[in-house]
C-alpha cells in the first residue's frame, strides 16, 4: 500500500477523469441494464423483467438486423483491410507525389459522414444520379443502387469503405514504415523480388497494423449507423436495417425501455464477436 | 521515491486541486447550459429569457408600470408553415393584449420533435404554450400529468365535435385547434383526365381501371415517393373512411385489442388497395421524395398522387400556373354510395400544466380558437380544408382543389383518420407499406406484421387490454 503513494504522481490525479468516466460512462451503462428491463416513458417506469429482450428476439422487424449487421461488418472490414493494405504498400513505395496522394486517400475520412451519405445517395439516384447517367452513356443500364433490396446494403457498405479506407491506410503506412530496414537488406542479398518483399516481409510484419484495422473496422461496422441513416434509413422496407438503426427507430417511436434493451443486446453482440476476435488476433502477433 | 515529509501535505494539495478542477468543470458546464437556453430567446427579443422562472424576475423589476407585464413562451415546430402560423397568431394576440408579450421557440418536427417535447415535459422545462399534434401523439404525452385541462373554457362551444374527440383523453379536453383540417386522398391531373376522357372514380374498381388506361397511354398513373417512406402510408391511412363505413366499431375494437387488421376484411382491404398499385408507379419511386412528387404532379408527369392536402400551399408557391390543373378526390371504397373523405385534424395549442402564467395562456388559447384567430392564420397559411371553429369560413378565393373537398364536408361524409380516434399506431407502418407498395410483401402478410407492430406499441405505451 505504501508503495502506491510513493510514486512521483499520486493516483489522486486520476480522480477527475475517473469521476467523469464513472458519471457519464459506467453509471449509464449499468442504468441501461436496468432500464432495458422496464417500460420507460422518461417520466416513470414499470419493471417487466426480460419482456423487452423477448420482444426484440421474437419480432422480425427487430431481429432482422442481426444478419445485416454481421454482413455489413464483415464486408466493410474485409474490404478496408484489403484496400488499406494495398494503398499502404503503394504509398510507402518510392513515388514522387507520395505526400499529395496520402492526403487524397485520407481526405474522405475528414468529411462529415452525413454529408457523404447525402452526396452518395444523390450520386446513386437510379435515373438522375451521376453513377447511372455515366453508365447509361456507356450503354449500361445501372441498377437502383439503394432501391434494390438485394444490393442496397452492399452499396452502403461500399460508401463506408470509401470513407473509412483512408484511416486504415494510415495505420498500414505506420505499420509498414516501422518494419526495420535490415529485413529489406537481407532480402536484397538473397535476391528476392518485390513480390517476395510483399509476401514474406510486409504482410507478416505489418500484422499489428492488420489486427488494429480488423478490430477497429469490425467493431465500427457492427455498430455502424451514421452513414446508413442518411442513405437508406434502413429501407427500402427493412432491407438495410442494422441493429443500430432499429434501436434508433425504437427511440423515435418513444419505446425507451425497448430501445435500451436493444442497446444492451448490441453491446453484448459486439462483445461476443469482438473479444474472441481480438484474443485470437493478438495471440498470433509476432514481434518485429 | 518522494520526500516522506511532504507526503501528507502533497496529498491534501492534490485532493484540493482535484476538487477545484472538478468544480471548475461543473461551473463551466453550468455556464454553457445557461448560454444555450438563453440564446434562442436572445435572438427573438433581448430583454427576456426562455424559462418561466427567470422571466418572472425582469417583469418584477419592470413593474413600476401599473399593469403587470407577462411574457408567454410558445413552442412550435420549425416547418415554415408552422412558424408562420404561430407568428401570425402571436402578433394578432399581442396587438389585442399589449401587456402580454409572446416569444417563439422552435423545435424539430417529426419523431425528433416528439422526443423533444417528451424530454421537455419530463424535465419540467416546457414552454407555457406548445403547439403539437392532436390525436394519438397527444395522448402519448401523458396529458393528465403534463397538460392543463381546458374542458371548461367558454370557447369549447365554438369547436366542432369531430375535432374535440382528437384532443380528449379520459373525458377531459386539452387543446385548441391551430389551423384548418387536411384531407387525405388522391390528387389528380385534370388535363390528363380530360385528354383520356376519364371521370373521377367513386369506386376502387373505377380507379384501377383509370390507372390501367393511363398506363396504356404511356403516362405514369401513380406518383410514388418512397424515399420519404411516410408517404407510402397514404393509401393505407386514407382508406380509413371506407373501413369505418363498413365496420363502424373498428376503432373502438381495435383500441381495445379486439379487432385486428389481418382478420377484419374491411381493414385488410386498405393493405390490398396498396398492393393493387404495384407496377403503376414512376420508375424511380424508391428514390423520389415528397418535393419531387409535388413537382411531378404540378408538371403533369404523373396522373395521381395519393397525398395529404397540406401540399397545396407548396404547389401554389412553386407552380402557381398549374394549380387549376389539379383536382382532388377521396380514396374510393368498393361502393359508390359509401364514398367519403378521411380527414386529418389540425395540430393544437396546449398549456403546460406547471406554467406560471396560466391565465394569460388561457386567454391566448381562447383567441386561437376564435374566428378571429383563424382569420389571422388564414392570412399566412393557405387553408387546406375547412376550419374546425364554428364561424370561421374559408375564403372564396381558395383554389378549386381545396373546394373539391367541400362536398364531402357538406354532406357529412368525412371521418377523422384512425390515428386521431385511437392511440394505437405502429411505428413500423412506413416500412411495411414500402414493402407492400414495392411488391415485396403481400397484403395479408403485411397486415399480420402490422398487427404485431401495433401490439408492441400498445404494450410499450401501457394501454389497457394489451
Amino acid at each position: 500500500m505504501n508503495k502506491v503513494w510513493k510514486r512521483t504522481y499520486t493516483y489522486y490525479f486520476l480522480l477527475p477523469a475517473a469521476i467523469i468516466y464513472l458519471i457519464i460512462f459506467i453509471l449509464p451503462t449499468f442504468m441501461s441494464f436496468f432500464f432495458g428491463m422496464t417500460r420507460w416513458t422518461l417520466q416513470d417506469w414499470t419493471y417487466i423483467g426480460l419482456e423487452n429482450f423477448k420482444t426484440f428476439f421474437q419480432e422480425s422487424s427487430l431481429n432482422i438486423g442481426f444478419k445485416n449487421t454481421f454482413i455489413y461488418a464483415v464486408v466493410t472490414c474485409g474490404l478496408k483491410v484489403v484496400f488499406g493494405l494495398l494503398l499502404g504498400v503503394f504509398l510507402t513505395s518510392k513515388i514522387r507525389t507520395k505526400n499529395y496522394l496520402r492526403s487524397v486517400v485520407f481526405f474522405p475520412t475528414l468529411v462529415s459522414t452525413i454529408a457523404v451519405g447525402i452526396a452518395f445517395s444523390t450520386l446513386m439516384h437510379p435515373t438522375e444520379g451521376l453513377i447511372n447517367t455515366t453508365l447509361a452513356s456507356l450503354g449500361i443500364s445501372g441498377p437502383d443502387w439503394l432501391g434494390d433490396t438485394r444490393i442496397a446494403l452492399l452499396s452502403v457498405a461500399f460508401v463506408d469503405v470509401w470513407k473509412g479506407v483512408g484511416f486504415a491506410t494510415v495505420i498500414y503506412i505506420a505499420g509498414i514504415m516501422s518494419i526495420p530496414e535490415e529485413y529489406y537488406e537481407a532480402l536484397q542479398i538473397d535476391g528476392g523480388n518485390s513480390w517476395h518483399k510483399f509476401w514474406n516481409i510486409i504482410l507478416p510484419l505489418s500484422r499489428p497494423a492488420t489486427n488494429a484495422v480488423i478490430i477497429l473496422a469490425f467493431i465500427g461496422g457492427l455498430r455502424s449507423f451514421d452513414i446508413l441513416w442518411p442513405m437508406t434509413r434502413g429501407g427500402p422496407g427493412f432491407a438495410t436495417d442494422v441493429i443500430a438503426s432499429i434501436i434508433y427507430k425504437q427511440y423515435q417511436a418513444g419505446f425507451y425501455g425497448l430501445a435500451t434493451a436493444g442497446n444492451v443486446i448490441l453491446f453484448l453482440f459486439v462483445s461476443v464477436l469482438a473479444f474472441p476476435l481480438s484474443l485470437y488476433l493478438n495471440r498470433r502477433e509476432v514481434d518485429l | 521515491m518522494g520526500n516522506p515529509r511532504f507526503g501528507k501535505s502533497r496529498k491534501y494539495v492534490s485532493v484540493l486541486s482535484c476538487v477545484l478542477l472538478f468544480a471548475g468543470l461543473l461551473a463551466g458546464c453550468g455556464g454553457s447550459n445557461k448560454n444555450d437556453s438563453a440564446s434562442p430567446s436572445a435572438s427573438a427579443s433581448p430583454s427576456v429569457s426562455a424559462s418561466p422562472s427567470e422571466s418572472a424576475s425582469p417583469s418584477a423589476t419592470e413593474s413600476s408600470k401599473p399593469q403587470d407585464k407577462v411574457t408567454l413562451s410558445v413552442l412550435t415546430d420549425n416547418s415554415q408553415d408552422a412558424v408562420n402560423v404561430a407568428k401570425a397568431l402571436m402578433d394578432a394576440f399581442h396587438a389585442k393584449n399589449p401587456n402580454i408579450t409572446l416569444e417563439m421557440e422552435t423545435r424539430p418536427s417529426g419523431s425528433e420533435g416528439d422526443n423533444f417535447v417528451k424530454t421537455r415535459l419530463s424535465t419540467g422545462d416546457m414552454n407555457d404554450v406548445f403547439f403539437y399534434n392532436s390525436g394519438s401523439l397527444m395522448q402519448a404525452l401523458n396529458p393528465e400529468q403534463n397538460i392543463l385541462d381546458v374542458s371548461n373554457e367558454p370557447w369549447q362551444a365554438d369547436v366542432i365535435d369531430s375535432f374535440k374527440q382528437t384532443v380528449t383523453m379520459n373525458g377531459k379536453l386539452y387543446g385548441a385547434p391551430t389551423n384548418a383540417t387536411m384531407g387525405g386522398g388522391w390528387f389528380y391531373n385534370k388535363k390528363i383526365y380530360a385528354n383520356l376522357g376519364l371521370t373521377v372514380p367513386t369506386t376502387w374498381a373505377d380507379l384501377t381501371a383509370n390507372n390501367k388506361k393511363i398506363k396504356d397511354a404511356g403516362i405514369t398513373p401513380i406518383i410514388g415517393t418512397y424515399k420519404d417512406s411516410w408517404t407510402s402510408q397514404l393509401i393505407m391511412l386514407a382508406d380509413y373512411y371506407n373501413v369505418q363505413a363498413e365496420d363502424p366499431t373498428f376503432a373502438a375494437d381495435y383500441t381495445a385489442n379486439k379487432a385486428k387488421y389481418a382478420t377484419t376484411p374491411a381493414a385488410l382491404r386498405s393493405f390490398q388497395k396498396l398492393q393493387d398499385t404495384v407496377g403503376y408507379m414512376n420508375k424511380d419511386y424508391l428514390a423520389a421524395n415528397l418535393d419531387s412528387g409535388i413537382k411531378m404532379l404540378a408538371e403533369g408527369k404523373g396522373a395521381h398522387y395519393p397525398m395529404l392536402t397540406f401540399i397545396i400551399p407548396t404547389i401554389l408557391q412553386n407552380n402557381p400556373e398549374s394549380i387549376n390543373d389539379i383536382g382532388f378526390f377521396a380514396q374510393p371504397g368498393d361502393n359508390t354510395d359509401k364514398n367519403g373523405l378521411t380527414v386529418w385534424m389540425p395540430s393544437a395549442a396546449y398549456i403546460y400544466k406547471n406554467s406560471q402564467h396560466v391565465d394569460e395562456a388561457k386567454k391566448f388559447l381562447a383567441f386561437i380558437a376564435s374566428p378571429e384567430g383563424m382569420a389571422a392564420v388564414g392570412k399566412v397559411s393557405q387553408p387546406t380544408g375547412p376550419y374546425v371553429i364554428k364561424g370561421a369560413v374559408i375564403p372564396d378565393n381558395v383554389p378549386q382543389v381545396v373546394k373539391d373537398m367541400l362536398p364531402y364536408f357538406d354532406s357529412g361524409k368525412t371521418a377523422p383518420a384512425l390515428e386521431f380516434v385511437s392511440p394505437v399506431k405502429g411505428p413500423n407502418l412506413p416500412q411495411i407499406t414500402v414493402e407492400v407498395g414495392s411488391g415485396h410483401r403481400k397484403a395479408v402478410d403485411a397486415a399480420a406484421m402490422y398487427d404485431k407492430d401495433v401490439e408492441k406499441q400498445a404494450q410499450q405505451l401501457g394501454l389497457a387490454g394489451w
